[in-house]
């Protein structure tokens, strides 16, 4: 098996030298990256300007280009759209307790701008900006930021000297310092605080998606009550009723009554359906299976309607009829 | 509220002897026979049941297996008012619903910059360039003849649980740290695919990137890249899905997620950061004084109790309570989790289910009582660095209230006697 591996790795190694590999390394794998792929691929700029390529563009066409390609999501002059990022405006707001994260207040380096337009907008249209085009829209939200004058020409050559306002707003990750010796404390175990305040409550905003909440979260309303999840779980609540009912397409009578569309439809009226004397005589009465009529009904059956045929003993957990019922609601009307 | 709560299972000879289970298992034993109850039997089980009777589905119904109905409910669900376009944007993993570690790639959290795109093997290319001896260029095939490793981690957002910096706002742990999910991949150490190129000495930070339209670039140093990067095209066994990354995405174990380039196209190796959009416009953590932290990459040790969350109230009443949860840390191991009732007065150390991997998810479990009264209940992470997760308020009162991402502070779901549970903050 030793001699079977060593001749394949031998084989593979000669055949890798024979066909002359480009990598340098143990496994011969891979090809040489020819020029013009690299160039079509390795775009990044930083910010001392490397990778940036020769070209310029003035605030006006960049304005222009604005315009037409990017207004559509950032607003006329870079405010944004609706919740579409605003690329201007901001500027000493960082310390604030409302801070606006733009361009020109919180981005230190123009070639991120510069890199981050050329190679990924707009958006849904990437990479279609020519250089002079990205140097012109660079030279807009300078502007916009007012940064730059109206006149303002960005080239390569003066890149650099444009200063960004928050170019000293970064320092590099200090957690090791500021917060590791902090929160490497042994902890308390026991009576680690006198009282227990309650300080907010996330329904106190009301911004979870509603439509989103399980059946018993307690974040249902009437509004919820045909929410899917809820539907499920009305489903698995219904193997219980499914000896003896059926419901959805083809559903026929059994030791009980077809039950689609009993939501809000009048009691005992299913048809062919032999029904107890008390059931015809609430139909008589004029008893509609509201909501709430059901959930009282499937609380305990006996008791809401003496001498109904369903002889089953009813559903204990409220949860479960709600559940239940919106299950029902899916196949009613 | 001291001592208003069972914290410890009993004692087996107090369980067997009543003195410790009465009031709380006894009162489980007779909720959780609701379906039968009384005098009749449960017809679940007195009568013959439809699947009881015929047949199943015959194999090859469904040729790659989905979950069953009953679970449609366990589903990755987004935050509409979050993000402008759900193109670029976040949903959540269900870990309420999840137990173990292994979050299965269907309902593993989704975070696009310009969507998931659509690239086939064949048409897959991993360039390498910059600071090397030899520029290259890799099919997929290439790939998988390199040695290959597996290993399990998790993949965090950094803007996992950033909602709730200023407070309480969103009712479920969904929602508030389902920007998560922890696989095993399996991968090409990048070590090894740099090594075949050859770095030059003055390589000091490789800046990586997508296919896709955002290409998402990032800068990482060359030290966390020779230590643990993965060129992964597989996760939990099966390749990666689109969402994630197909064919291949970068594993960068520990960091915040947007480090994990999917679709990898590029890796170039420099002696600089790049400074690109991702890295320095966002996910920075602008402190209160209006200075920024750039290059927070790693995830500090961080908990969630996923069950009994918003999502996942208890519905059995009092009695026998399994409170669960995961931990995590991306500086090392979970060495232990501490889990409290009484929103932190006193804690007890959770059971840790399982070992755990290194910058994966840990399981823990607390085997206890309900007596039906409000709970506050909280968890703290610890890892093997030592670190203890923090509160939110000592993370706030060093970061001020205007960072978006790393928020790792304990979360508190309250209990209500009906079994709800709801997100809260407390003192």
């Amino acid at each position: 098996m030793s001699r079977y591996r060593d001749l394949l790795l031998s084989a593979a190694l000669t055949a890798a030298l024979m066909t002359g590999p480009a990598s340098a390394g143990a496994f011969g794998l891979g090809r040489a990256a020819l020029p013009d792929e690299i160039a079509a691929w390795d775009k990044d700029v930083r910010p001392d300007g490397t990778g940036l390529p020769a070209g310029e563009g003035v605030v006006e066409a960049g304005e222009a280009l604005f315009s037409d390609r990017c207004a559509g999501c950032h607003g006329d002059f870079g405010e944004g759209v609706d919740n579409w990022p605003a690329l201007m405006g901001g500027r000493g707001s960082l310390d604030q307790d409302d801070p606006v994260k733009t361009v020109g207040s919180y981005w230190p380096y123009l070639s991120t701008l510069w890199d981050y337009i050329h190679r990924s907008k707009p958006y849904g249209n990437a990479q279609s900006l020519e250089v002079d085009e990205t140097y012109a829209l660079v030279a807009f939200l300078l502007y916009s930021n007012d940064n730059v004058g109206a006149d303002f020409l960005l080239s390569r050559d003066n890149f650099l000297d444009v200063v960004m306002a928050n170019a000293g707003g970064f320092i590099i990750d200090d957690r090791a310092e500021t917060e590791y010796p902090e929160f490497s404390k042994q902890p308390c175990m026991k009576d680690c605080k006198a009282v227990v305040e309650i300080l907010n409550r996330a329904s106190e905003l009301d911004l979870t998606p509603q439509s989103e909440m399980t059946a018993g979260s307690g974040q249902m309303g009437e509004t919820a009550s045909n929410d899917q999840t809820l539907v499920t779980a009305g489903e698995r609540a219904f193997r219980k009723c499914k000896s003896c009912h059926q419901i959805g397409e083809g559903a026929r009578n059994k030791t009980g009554p077809v039950l689609t569309g009993i939501v809000n439809a009048p009691a005992g009226a299913a048809g062919g359906f032999s029904y107890s004397k008390s059931m015809r005589n609430a139909a008589s009465a004029g008893l509609i299976w509201t909501k709430e009529e059901l959930a009282g009904f499937l609380a305990k059956p006996a008791t809401y309607m003496k001498g109904t045929k369903m002889s089953f003993a009813g559903i204990r957990k409220k949860d479960d009829i709600t559940a239940l019922i919106a299950y029902l609601t899916s196949y009613s009307g | 509220m001291t001592n208003r709560f069972m914290t410890k299972p009993p004692s087996r000879r107090q369980f067997l002897s009543g003195a410790a289970g009465a009031g709380v298992v006894g009162a489980a034993v007779a909720t959780s026979a609701a379906s039968g109850g009384g005098t009749q039997g449960d017809p679940l089980i007195t009568q013959v049941q439809d699947w009881a009777i015929g047949h199943g589905d015959g194999v090859d119904i469904t040729p790659y297996g989905l979950p069953t109905d009953f679970e449609s409910d366990v589903v990755r669900r987004n935050v509409g008012w979050l993000t402008a376009d759900t193109v670029s944007s976040v949903n959540f993993t269900p870990i309420h619903a999840l137990d173990g570690t292994i979050t299965p790639q269907g309902c593993a959290f989704e975070r696009h910059h310009s969507g998931a795109i659509s690239l086939s093997k064949p048409d897959y290319r991993l360039m390498i360039n910059g600071l090397v001896d030899q520029p290259l260029v890799f099919t997929y095939a290439d790939l998988e003849r390199f040695p290959r490793e597996n290993h399990v981690y998790f993949c965090e957002c950094a803007a996992n649980t950033g909602m709730e910096w200023a407070g309480a706002q969103l009712n479920g742990a969904q929602f508030t740290h389902g920007m998560i999910h922890n696989m095993e991949y399996t991968g090409v150490p990048l070590r090894l695919l740099l090594q075949e190129a050859g770095v030059q000495a003055a390589g000091s930070w490789v800046f990586v990137e997508g296919a896709d339209a955002s290409s998402n670039g990032r800068s990482i140093p060359m030290e966390k890249v020779l230590d643990d990067c993965l060129v992964a095209f597989k996760a939990n066994g099966e390749a990666l899905r689109r969402e994630h990354g197909y064919p291949v995405r970068l594993v960068v174990p520990g960091w915040e997620g947007n480090l994990w380039i999917k679709w990898l196209r590029r890796i170039e190796v420099t002696d600089a950061p790049v400074e690109s959009r991702e890295e320095i416009s966002k996910y920075t953590d602008l402190l209160g004084n209006g200075i920024a932290r750039k290059w927070t990459w790693e995830m500090d040790a961080k908990s969630v109790i996923t069950s009994p969350s918003p999502q996942s109230p208890i519905r059995h009443g009092p009695g026998a309570l399994v409170v669960a949860g995961l931990a995590w840390s991306g500086r090392g191991g979970i060495t232990q989790v501490d889990v409290s009732l009484d929103g932190g007065v006193n804690w007890v150390a959770a059971r840790l289910a399982g070992h755990g991997h290194d910058k994966g998810l840990m399981r823990f479990y607390l085997d206890t009582g309900w007596d039906g009264k409000e709970m506050l209940l909280q968890s703290r992470a610890r890892d093997s660095t030592g670190y203890v997760q923090p509160t939110r308020d000592a993370l706030r009162e060093i970061r001020g209230l205007k960072s978006v991402y790393h928020n790792n502070g304990i979360q508190t779901w309250r209990i209500t006697p009906d079994g709800r549970a709801e997100n809260v903050e407390v003192s």
